[in-house]
């Protein structure tokens, strides 16, 4: 991910117990592991990725999100990490549930399709975005939610998820300059920690 | 004709070589799970690499049912490699370049080691069915007083799939400062009622033979050999999936054809192929060392002495784990190696967990795959780099 979600160390204690769902190669375990000593397993899929974390010395499980967490205990974590996977889930509303019940706190990313970019593409091209955040294709993407980070917002209020902290990131000109003043416009990478 | 030990085993690259098996009298009384004493026993154990000036790069390699000492490499007359040989050697995913690897053959086997055709001390006779009756701690008991005469104060890993898991997975309970790492593969930590069942009918396959005598056989110089035989096929079966067996014979027929009209006799390949599984294996092991691990097996319950509670059981180790499991594998299906995986997450431990697909069965543990060699390989790899200071 080219966004630094770093800042994210400071929503998680030292010492904590840390579950990454698509913990990818590792490397933001790795990096909450030596900043705050914490006690990190990630889930993954992907074999490459599976093979990085061994290798690093990552604790890896080889689980598929979509299959369900039953296997994880009520409050079994301090803190439940997803990045960019929301939007790729089958129900994605479940798995929010499932998270919150796993952990005590979560920390979710996902791409706001309501960037202005999206939105000129779809508007003026006609055809569904193509960009840096959601580089595929329609019919090849794995994601298969499209959703804005006011959808978002609007889902935790119904089911009563509290939000505790959010981030709105961008990278891009002038996405980076305005995207406080006008977040659902101008927000790439939207990252929310969360409660219930 | 035969699966997993035909001539595609005998890789030559990354061998470790000639070997020869050792023998340890261990005078130490062992005192056994079930109360009795054995005053002496002797071990057979094979190592492949060198030990480190720190004595930190041991390696145990526990067998599972059938097997024994003889990991890998080849012994001079025999050009059938140990085996775990695909696994084991220079440069292989447990390097021996890298770690010293010590293969043995525990107690209650026949390959050397004191068990059921030993000479029982009190009656001069072989023990046949009165040998004492063993637990998987019994073979971590044994193999401890091995690693002190070898003066290997920690093991990097403990390393076993099938049964051998289990040893691994019992050695981090019951001394959890002699291992840094458990690598438990297409394992459980209990058998389930119908994995009890395949071995119960195992068991009674052999005592059926006439020639059993009441375990008492080599008194009678005789040998159960057609009752061993069909154990070892039905274990087979199970060691196999369907979707193996449908593919490398399907409904082949070895002789004889089903056209109507004909009474020549039929066999399927099949049948064939097992026939000739069930004799080979009746030829080399024996017996009681069957019905005395298929017991071993059947009784092991990890979390028994924890209230049943895999997560307080596992709250005693201290090394980290690596589990691996094999799709097709419905002896120990990847359920159980999930739910290790799951009690070692709420107790704290640290552990990877990889679902490994493949065609081949249980018996995949023991066979070539790209994955696992990766996984395993990955594993020990940063082991080692730890061990030398390379790494974290």
């Amino acid at each position: 991910m080219n966004h630094d979600i770093g800042f994210i160390k400071d929503w998680i204690e030292p010492q904590s117990r840390v579950l990454d769902l698509g913990c990818g190669d590792g490397s933001l375990l790795i990096s909450l592991q030596e900043q705050l000593d914490i006690l990190g397993y990630g889930l993954e899929i992907d074999a490459d990725s599976i093979r990085s974390c061994v290798a690093r010395g990552v604790n890896v499980i080889e689980q598929d999100l979509n299959k369900g967490l039953k296997n994880f205990a009520d409050h079994s974590f301090d803190t439940v990490l997803m990045t960019q996977t929301l939007q790729a889930l089958r129900y994605p509303h479940l798995v929010l549930d499932e998270i919150l019940r796993i952990g005590s706190r979560c920390i979710v990313t996902f791409p706001n399709f309501g960037n202005w970019r999206t939105r000129a593409y779809l508007n003026f091209r006609g055809r569904m975005p193509v960009t840096k955040q959601l580089a595929y294709q329609w019919f090849d993407t794995p994601n298969i939610h499209f959703f804005t980070y006011a959808d978002f917002e609007a889902l935790c209020k119904e089911r009563n998820i509290n939000i505790l902290h959010r981030q709105f990131l961008a990278n891009g000109f002038p996405d980076k300059l305005l995207k406080s003043p006008w977040p659902n416009l101008f927000t790439e990478i939207a990252v929310y920690h969360l409660s219930r | 004709m035969s699966l997993e030990n035909s001539n595609d085993r005998r890789d030559p690259e990354g061998s470790v070589g000639h070997v020869t098996p050792q023998k340890l009298v261990i005078e130490q009384p062992l005192t056994l799970a079930c109360g009795i004493v054995l005053p002496t026993h002797t071990l057979v154990y094979e190592t492949y690499g060198t030990l480190n000036h720190r004595r930190s790069n041991a390696v145990l390699i526990c067998h599972a049912l059938s097997s024994n000492h003889h990991a890998a490499g080849v012994y001079e007359d025999d050009s059938k490699p140990g085996w775990w040989d695909h696994y084991i050697g220079p440069g292989k995913a447990i390097d021996t370049n890298r770690f010293f690897v010590v293969g043995v053959n525990n107690i209650g086997s026949c390959f050397g080691s004191t068990g059921p055709t030993s000479v029982n001390p009190e009656t001069g006779d072989p023990w046949g069915a009165n040998f004492p009756p063993l637990r998987a701690r019994d073979w971590v008991e044994s193999q401890k007083l091995l690693m002190e005469s070898l003066n290997i104060d920690c093991w990097a890993a403990v390393i076993g799939g099938s049964l051998g898991g289990m040893q691994a997975m019992r050695w981090s309970l019951e001394h959890p400062d002699k291992l840094l790492n458990a690598v438990v593969i297409a394992s459980s930590m209990k058998l389930t009622a119908q994995n009890i069942a395949f071995n119960e009918i195992a068991r009674r396959a052999i005592k059926s033979d006439p020639d059993f005598c009441d375990g008492h056989y080599l008194l009678e110089d005789k040998v159960p050999l057609r009752g061993l035989a069909l154990a070892r096929m039905i274990g087979h079966v199970t060691y196999l999936s369907d979707e193996l067996m449908g593919q490398k014979f399907g409904r082949d027929l070895r002789m004889g054809d089903l056209i109507q009209g004909k009474t020549d006799p039929v066999e399927f390949q099949i049948e064939s192929y097992l026939n000739y599984q069930g004799d080979k294996f009746s030829d080399f092991f024996d017996a009681n060392s069957y019905i005395l691990i298929t017991k071993m097996l059947d009784y092991f319950d990890l979390a028994r002495e924890y209230n049943h509670d895999p997560v307080a059981a596992f709250s005693h180790a201290m090394c980290n784990f690596l589990v691996i499991s094999f799709s097709s594998d419905w002896r120990f299906s990847p359920s159980r190696s999930q739910e290790i995986t799951d009690a070692l997450i709420a107790a704290g431990k640290s552990v990877s967990y990889i679902a490994i697909d493949s065609e081949h069965g249980h018996d995949a543990f023991l066979l070539p795959n790209q994955r696992y060699q990766d996984a395993l390989g990955g594993y020990l790899s940063r082991v080692a780099d730890q061990l030398e200071g390379v790494a974290p």
